[in-house]
C-alpha cells in the first residue's frame, strides 16, 4: 500500500532548490522515483551502504548482508549486475530506480573498491543486455 | 489569481480529467496489488477436537507467531516459540526513553524521550475494518484511542508550490473541489458534455457539483462566504461588535492544479485510511505486551534460528542463543514459521522447490521512521494542529503529530519522517544522527519552530533492523500469480505465516489472518491423522 501511496503524494518535478540547501553533492534526495546520484561512489554510499555498509563489510543479524570486501564473486561482472537489477532473496531489485549507466557505475565502483581489484570496466551495454 | 477561471478551455478540461484519471488509475493499481482488500476475519478461530498432545514449534514471536501460540495452546497443542529479538512483538514495537536500539552496522541509539512519549517504528494505526486486530485488542484488554488520519488543519507542502509556503489541508481540499466542480459545471451548462450526460441527469449533476464544490452564483468557485465556509476565513466569524467575518481568497485553478498538493487528498479516499482508525493507548507495543502476557511463558527470546529440518516424524530447528552463544535444537511434530522472508530465505530448510522458490521471490521494501522530541507542542500551541498528518514532497514525506496527550505543557514527540522508495533507502544509508539532522532541517520548511525547539530523536531504517532486514514483503502481481499459493501451502510438516503470507501486506491484520488461516489448516491436517 504505502509505496504506491507515497509515490502518489510526491511531485515528479525536480524543482529541488530548497532541498539543495540540506543536500550534499552527489545528488542524494533528488527524486522520490529514482536515484539521482551520478557516480559509482556516491550511488554506493547513498543506496548500497544501507545494508552492505559504508566500508563494504556487510552485516549479520537474524540473516546476513554479505560483505562485498574481498569478494571473489565480483570477478564476473554479470553476476553483480543481475543482482542489482533483479534482486535475490534479501536483496531488493533496483531496475526501476537506477539507470543502466548508474548500475554500470556502481558495479564498477564495487569491483574496484574494498580490496577488490577487477580492472575491466563495466559497460552500459552489459547492463542493457541483462535488464 | 483570486478567482477560478471563468471560462473553461478544452485544454483545462483535458488536464483536469488527466489529473482525476491519474488518481483513479493509481487506485486501481493499488487494488490489484492487494492493498485495498477487506479483512475476512469472521470471529474467533475454532480448533475443535483433541490434537492428542501434538506439538507445534512456532518460529517468530510477532503478531502472527503469538496469535498462533495463543490459539494452539488453547486447542490443546504443546507449543514452544523461538524469537531472535530480546523482546516479543517483532515489528509491533515502540521506542521509549531508556530504550537502547542497535541497528545493523553497530550504531546504537539511546532513546531519551520524556516519560510517556514514544515512537512506533513499525505499524502505528489500525483501520476500523481490520476486525481481527480489533477483536484481539478487545479480548486481550488493549485500550484503543482514535488515530487521526485526516486533519483539515494540518499542512500540505511542496517545495515548488506557493513559494514553498505550506498550505492548510482544508484550503487545498476546498479549492480543488471547487475548481473541479466549477470547470465541470461550466462544461455541462455549456452543452459540452451532452454526449456523456443525459438531459435528465444534467440538472442533478449541476446540483451535485454546486454542493460538492461549494459553488456560488454562476456556478463559479470564487472568494466569498461560500468558499470560506470550507477553506476558512481571513478573519473568522466572532461575537459582539467585531463579529463580522472577512472571507479568505481562493487560489486560482491553475495554481491549485499545478501545485499537485491535491495528490495528498487521495490518501484519505483509500479504504485503508478511511476513518475511523485506532492506535493502542501508550504505544503500538501494548499489543505485543498483551499477547506476551498470554504466551510469554512459551517464548525463548534472543534465539537465532540457523536451520530448519523436517522428516517424516517432525521438525527440528537448530538455534543459537545470541547472548550466551549456546546452541541447541527445538523439535516438534509441526512447525509454523513466521520469520520474515528476507531472513528465512537465508536459512537452510528442507522444503520442496515450490515453497523454496516462493520464499526467495519476495524482496523487502524499505521503510524509515524518525521520531523527534520537541520542548513544546508548538504544532498545537502555535498552529492548532491536533493529531493527524502533514504531507510534503521533501524527502521526509510526512509529519505525523501525536494523537494523544493534547494540550500538555511539556515536550512532545512527532513522527518527523516516513518516506518509502528511494528516499527511504537514502535515509537508511546515513548514520542515525545524520538522518535526524536532515529530518530536522527538512521539517523546518514546514514548521520553522523546529530549529529552536528540537531536543532529540530516534531514527529506524527497516533494512537495518536486525530481526527484520526490511520493512515488508513487496509482492508484485506476477510474483503473486506464480508463488503466493506455494508460499502458503503446507509443505510436509512446515507452514508459513506473516504479513508476507497475506493480501494485506505490511499490515498487522495480514499477519494475524495468515496465521489464523495457517493454524486452521494445520489443525485440520492433524485431526485427519
Amino acid at each position: 500500500m504505502r509505496v504506491v501511496v507515497a509515490i502518489l503524494l510526491l511531485s515528479a518535478s525536480g524543482g529541488a532548490a530548497q532541498a539543495q540547501a540540506v543536500a550534499p553533492a552527489g545528488g542524494v534526495f533528488g527524486s522520490p522515483f529514482r536515484f539521482t546520484e551520478t557516480n559509482g561512489a556516491s550511488i554506493y554510499q547513498s543506496v548500497c551502504a544501507g545494508c552492505h555498509m559504508a566500508d563494504g563489510r556487510g552485516a549479520v543479524g537474524a540473516g546476513v548482508y554479505p560483505a562485498l570486501a574481498h569478494d571473489p564473486r565480483l570477478e564476473v561482472a554479470p553476476y553483480p549486475i543481475a543482482l542489482v537489477l533483479h534482486g535475490q532473496r534479501a536483496m531488493p531489485p533496483f531496475a526501476r530506480y537506477l539507470s543502466d549507466q548508474q548500475i554500470a557505475d556502481v558495479v564498477g565502483f564495487i569491483r574496484q573498491s574494498f580490496g577488490n581489484a577487477y580492472a575491466e570496466p563495466v559497460l552500459v551495454g552489459d547492463v542493457q543486455a541483462a535488464r | 489569481m483570486n478567482t477560478a477561471s471563468p471560462t473553461t478551455t478544452r485544454r483545462d478540461l483535458l488536464s483536469l480529467i488527466g489529473a482525476v484519471a491519474g488518481g483513479s488509475a493509481m487506485y486501481l493499481a493499488m487494488n490489484s496489488l492487494g492493498h485495498a482488500q477487506e479483512s475476512d476475519y469472521r470471529g474467533p478461530v475454532r480448533l475443535e477436537g483433541d490434537p492428542k498432545g501434538a506439538s507445534v514449534l512456532v518460529l517468530g514471536a510477532g503478531v502472527a507467531g503469538m496469535v498462533a501460540a495463543l490459539e494452539l495452546r488453547k486447542a490443546g497443542y504443546r507449543v514452544q516459540v523461538l524469537d531472535y529479538n530480546d523482546r516479543a512483538g517483532g515489528r509491533t514495537w515502540s521506542l521509549r526513553g531508556g530504550d537502547r536500539y542497535t541497528e545493523l552496522g553497530g550504531e546504537t541509539q539511546e532513546c531519551r524521550f520524556s516519560p510517556g512519549l514514544y515512537l512506533n517504528p513499525g505499524p502505528w494505526r489500525i483501520p476500523y475494518h481490520h476486525r481481527g486486530m480489533l477483536d484481539y485488542c478487545k479480548r486481550l484488554g488493549v485500550a484503543l484511542e482514535p488515530f487521526v488520519q485526516v486533519n483539515h488543519n494540518a499542512f500540505l507542502h511542496s517545495k515548488a508550490a506557493f513559494g514553498g509556503q505550506p498550505q492548510r489541508y482544508r484550503t487545498i481540499q476546498a479549492d480543488f473541489h471547487g475548481t473541479v466542480s466549477s470547470l465541470l459545471a461550466q462544461a455541462v451548462s455549456g452543452d459540452r458534455l451532452d454526449d456523456a450526460v443525459s438531459a435528465g441527469d444534467r440538472e442533478v449533476l449541476m446540483a451535485a457539483l454546486r454542493s460538492f464544490g461549494g459553488l456560488g452564483a454562476n456556478n463559479s468557485y470564487t472568494s466569498g462566504i461560500e468558499a470560506s465556509m470550507r477553506r476558512g476565513w481571513d478573519k473568522p466569524p466572532g461575537g459582539g461588535l467585531s463579529a463580522e467575518p472577512v472571507s479568505s481568497v481562493v487560489h486560482s485553478a491553475s495554481d491549485v492544479l499545478q501545485s499537485r498538493l491535491w495528490r495528498a487528498l487521495a490518501v484519505a479516499l483509500d479504504y485503508d485510511y478511511q476513518t475511523t482508525l485506532f492506535q493502542p493507548v501508550g504505544g503500538m507495543d501494548m499489543i505485543a505486551k498483551a499477547f506476551a502476557r498470554e504466551v510469554g511463558d512459551l517464548i525463548r527470546l534472543n534465539t537465532k534460528v540457523t536451520a530448519i529440518q523436517q522428516d517424516e516424524h517432525g521438525v527440528s530447528a537448530s538455534w543459537m542463543d545470541t547472548r550466551s552463544g549456546e546452541s541447541g535444537q527445538a523439535r516438534a511434530d509441526w512447525c509454523l514459521c513466521t520469520i520474515p522472508l528476507s531472513v528465512l530465505s537465508q536459512i537452510e530448510m528442507n522444503v520442496g522447490l515450490a515453497m523454496s522458490a516462493a520464499i526467495a521471490a519476495v524482496p523487502y521494501a524499505p521503510g524509515m521512521k524518525i521520531g523527534l522530541q520537541f520542548r513544546r507542542r508548538f504544532w498545537e500551541q502555535d498552529d492548532a494542529i491536533y493529531g493527524g498528518i502533514s504531507y510534503t514532497d521533501l524527502p521526509i514525506s510526512q509529519i505525523g503529530y501525536p494523537n494523544s496527550g493534547y494540550f500538555q505543557d511539556g515536550p512532545g514527540v512527532l513522527l518527523g519522517a516516513y518516506p518509502f522508495g528511494p528516499y527511504a533507502y537514502e535515509f537508511t544509508a546515513m548514520a542515525p544522527a545524520e538522518r535526524i539532522r536532515r529530518a530536522v532541517a527538512f521539517g523546518a520548511a514546514i514548521h520553522p519552530q523546529y530549529a529552536a525547539e528540537f531536543e532529540h530523536g530516534m531514527a529506524v531504517g527497516w533494512h537495518r533492523v536486525p530481526g527484520a532486514m526490511g520493512c515488508y514483503g513487496q509482492w508484485t502481481d506476477a510474483a503473486r500469480a506464480q508463488h503466493y499459493r506455494n508460499l502458503c501451502a503446507l509443505d510436509g510438516r512446515i507452514l508459513l505465516a506473516g504479513e508476507h503470507a497475506s493480501y494485506i501486506p505490511a499490515w498487522q491484520e495480514g499477519a494475524l489472518l495468515s496465521s489464523l488461516d495457517a493454524i486452521t489448516r494445520l489443525h485440520q491436517r492433524v485431526m485427519a491423522g
